[in-house]
């Protein structure tokens, strides 16, 4: 299974919900057309929702990095919520938590954007 | 020990069917999920560099996949058939400057996931890649 992508509303805050695996190939790209056409739209306060994303690899990260230098580059920002243990990992390993802003619950997430 | 070697199109198809391979074997030793998913990462990642950057999706080029079982351990081994390179050459993925960078993250996550890692030239050409992992220092 590629990854899923639904977005809705909290407030002002676009909170994207991720399901899937964000690999190579039409997962990878799918979370960047996502990403790039809610900032395009003016979506300036993005979450995204990892915490049914089952497996990331190196481009999915990719993608992850250039939607977050899209969003930024847009004058908004890009946050993450419910990372599961291997995608903590990965960010860990990679060391992009001193990148990404990463919350364990939604309502902190959203909170954190005012 | 049991050898099985595969040779592979240069498609993303492939990276599927490494990944299959190598995890079928894993399990077969008795790998726990937790390793079962780093060494399918870095199969994944391994196999992504073969069919991208060395065979360039080449139809006429193969990769070379070879996996072996021991009691104790797995080691793969994956070749392409392309130009080579030079590892060293690889741009820090963790220096400053380079954490926004989209790619080259991949060989970092290989070798956090597997507890040996080389890349050698390949014979006649292109590169190949030695990854083992062992059963004893499974979590």
């Amino acid at each position: 299974m590629s990854v899923k992508m639904s977005s809705r509303q909290v407030g002002d805050v676009t909170v994207v919900d991720a399901a899937g695996r964000i690999t190579l190939g039409e997962g990878a790209s799918v979370f960047r057309d996502v990403i790039r056409d809610l900032a395009a739209k003016g979506n300036k306060k993005i979450l995204v929702n990892l915490a049914d994303v089952s497996y990331i690899d190196s481009s999915g990260i990719g993608e992850m990095v250039s939607s977050f230098t899209t969003v930024t580059n847009h004058g908004g920002q890009l946050k993450l919520l419910s990372l599961t243990k291997r995608v903590k990992d990965l960010l860990q390993i990679t060391k992009l938590y001193t990148v990404f802003e990463v919350f364990e619950d939604e309502a902190s997430a959203v909170r954190s954007f005012a | 020990m049991a050898e099985r070697k595969l040779l592979l199109d240069s498609t993303l198809d492939s990276v599927e069917v490494a990944e299959t391979a190598v995890l079928n074997a894993a399990r077969e030793i008795g790998f726990h999920e937790d390793d079962l998913h780093q060494l399918g990462m870095a199969v994944r990642e391994s196999m992504v560099n073969a069919v991208v950057h060395g065979n360039r999706y080449n139809a006429r080029k193969k990769v070379h996949l070879s996996v072996v079982k021991a009691p104790d351990r797995l080691t793969i081994v994956i070749a392409d058939e392309g130009d080579g390179f030079d590892v060293d050459t690889v741009p820090d993925p963790l220096a400053e400057g380079n954490l926004l960078r989209q790619s080259g993250r991949g060989l970092l996550l290989i070798r956090a996931f597997v507890d040996e890692f080389q890349v050698l030239p390949g014979q006649p050409r292109g590169t190949e890649v030695r990854m083992v992992k062992y059963l004893a220092k499974a979590s």
